[in-house]
């Protein structure tokens, strides 16, 4: 079951713009490709210059009014050709559609094709009004789609509660390879240990506030206690407000660098997550496992989750600056406590690293597919398309009836 | 009666007829997609229980596991004939087995890295499709039954003489041993 697989990834959003969606895919793309298998993927662009060799263009996308806010999407009937022929000319073993619900070129491709196809939800939309609008077609995307794929808990939720049915559950991989060795910054590690965080200061709820209200606590048995500081912020802004004691540890290395963000796990004792909510998954925390820094976060649902409920890492009650430094002085007085955390979370980040979620995602694409099947473009959305299926003048090479079944599926008599 | 009654008439015939074409097609196409996931599921079980023979024959990762595993394997693939129930016993006691031996993460671990890791990743993939293949199966058979359930498709029979579409229940989950999330 090793041979290679022939896979179609679309991408509904503009590949020039950067959005997780887009890098979900391009860092799929690789591990696939590493993997051995064939990838295009389809995707609108502004200009064909710069793509990579296995981006096809849609065309230029439009800025048009949609829910409430202007998106870009790619629509009209160059794009709507260009679709076809991509499905027609790709002869793919399955097709994966990212965000199937979002007007433009997934939701297009979708309605195009039949065959194994696949589709990730990555959104968490709430109310989604784009949902009950176009149901109709929102419920003929759903009926095609074999496999469905949730990255995170909320996005299956969302799913299961708009559209009904289920979703595997395979969440945005992580590199940890990039995250395993670097050097740490000049003077660290120090006398005393150090704590670090990670985010937008002037956002309340990535939780600065939080931590440096427990500050205070922790120094009090940590004299030589150090905070790194990484992200968007002011300073003087936020050190005129603390007592001097507390402002003279920080020390803010404002936006920082891919490089440099494994550098400050490298050079931490303690990765501190005090967000207050808003995560739906939390990245950051398996990154600082896959670098082996412990990490303190809040009892967030998705952290929790992540952190295999306090095992992987450790987890203090959200939004509380006292039990946070509870937690932190317990850490960082005991050693061995913080040795196991970092071998266990070490362990666990390795299951959400590209490597393992793209076989994963390999696992669904060969599920949704019966031997010798291929994606074929769907005639029944044009005019006329449905007649001349039925009469046979288009007959549909591999419709599943016609694929080997030398046994009797369970349960298809019952 | 004047024209525009059978002007309206005819309308309305025009609209119903579409109606009932587009359902068909829709039911058309979910069969086809629970037929696809019966034989998808059908690869991933016989595929779990030829890997898990494998793994038992090598002995992987002791003798009396070995044993347990080989017992279940056997069953399995003697009931892939029999009826849902039947089978889906069978498969369940399977799974059942294979996750009370490989229940720990570090020492699957430590096997991994010897000489029969290949095989073990083999197993975890097997299991881990016969969860997604029972999953997606259960979504068409749920999303066809639906349409089914509808008084015009099964007034004007769209159905045609397809046999309802049966979901299959059993015990899926992979072994913790594999990595959980």
């Amino acid at each position: 079951m090793t041979d290679p697989l022939k896979i179609g990834i679309v991408c509904p959003y503009a590949w020039d713009i950067p959005g997780g969606v887009q890098f979900h895919i391009r860092d799929l793309t690789a591990a696939l490709t590493k993997e051995g298998h064939q990838v295009s993927v389809l995707a609108p662009a502004d200009s064909d210059d710069g793509l990579p060799d296995y981006v096809t263009s849609t065309g230029r996308p439009l800025a048009v009014k949609y829910n409430g806010s202007v998106a870009r999407l790619n629509v009209g009937m160059r794009s709507t050709k260009r679709i076809r022929d991509w499905i027609r000319e790709g002869e793919f073993d399955v097709m994966h559609v990212h965000e199937p619900i979002a007007p433009g070129v997934a939701n297009v491709a979708v309605w195009s094709a039949q065959g194994p196809i696949v589709a990730t939800w990555h959104s968490s939309i709430e109310k989604s009004r784009a949902l009950n609008a176009s149901f109709y077609l929102a419920q003929t995307i759903m009926e095609k789609v074999r496999g469905r794929i949730a990255v995170s808990e909320l996005a299956r939720r969302t799913l299961v509660t708009h559209l009904g049915g289920d979703a595997v559950l395979i969440p945005n991989g992580v590199n940890c390879g990039a995250f395993t060795d670097a050097e740490p910054f000049d003077g660290f590690p120090g006398a005393g240990k150090t704590l670090f965080f990670l985010g937008r200061a002037s956002e309340p709820r990535k939780g600065l506030p939080i931590l440096l209200a427990a500050l205070p606590a922790i120094i009090e048995q940590n004299p030589d206690i150090r905070v790194l500081l990484a992200g968007p912020s002011h300073p003087d802004e936020i050190k005129k407000k603390l007592p001097r004691d507390v402002a003279d540890r920080l020390t803010f290395l404002g936006l920082v660098s891919e490089a440099d963000k494994v550098r400050a796990f490298h050079s931490a004792d303690i990765y501190v997550a005090p967000n207050t909510g808003g995560e739906s998954f939390g990245i950051v925390l398996l990154e600082a496992m896959a670098s082996g820094t412990p990490v303190l976060a809040s009892d967030l649902e998705a952290f929790s989750r992540v952190l295999d409920g306090g095992k992987a890492g450790a987890l203090f009650e959200n939004e509380n600056p006292r039990d946070l430094a509870r937690v932190a002085n317990e850490l960082l007085a005991d050693a061995s406590l913080c040795a196991g955390l970092r071998e266990r979370g070490r362990q666990r980040a390795w299951l959400y690293d590209w490597g393992r979620v793209t076989k994963e995602i390999v696992d669904v694409y060969r599920s949704v597919r019966t031997p010798g099947e291929r994606v074929t473009e769907d005639f029944r959305g044009q005019l006329g398309g449905r007649f001349a299926r039925r009469s046979g003048w288009r007959s549909d090479p591999n419709s599943p009836a016609d694929a080997p079944t030398d046994v009797v599926p369970p349960g298809a008599h019952s | 009666m004047s024209w525009w009654v059978w002007l309206l008439l005819g309308v309305v015939l025009v609209i119903s007829v579409w109606y009932l074409s587009s359902q068909a097609g829709r039911l058309d196409r979910l069969h086809r997609r629970v037929d696809a996931g019966h034989v998808s599921l059908e690869a991933a079980l016989m595929r779990r229980a030829a890997v898990a023979a494998e793994v038992a024959g090598e002995m992987l990762p002791d003798p009396s596991s070995a044993a347990l595993i080989a017992e279940a394997t056997k069953n399995a693939r003697r009931t892939a004939d029999a009826d849902a129930v039947t089978r889906s016993v069978a498969e369940s006691e399977l799974t059942l087995v294979l996750a009370g031996v490989f229940d720990d993460q570090e020492s699957v671990q430590e096997l991994s890295i010897g000489p029969d890791g290949e095989l073990l990743e083999e197993l975890a993939s097997a299991c881990r499709r016969v969860e997604m293949s029972r999953r997606f199966l259960n979504d068409a058979v749920r999303a066809c039954s639906d349409v089914r359930q509808q008084p015009l498709v099964r007034y004007f029979r769209l159905a045609g003489r397809t046999p309802w579409p049966g979901a299959f229940d059993m015990a899926d989950g992979p072994p913790e041993g594999f990595g959980v999330r």
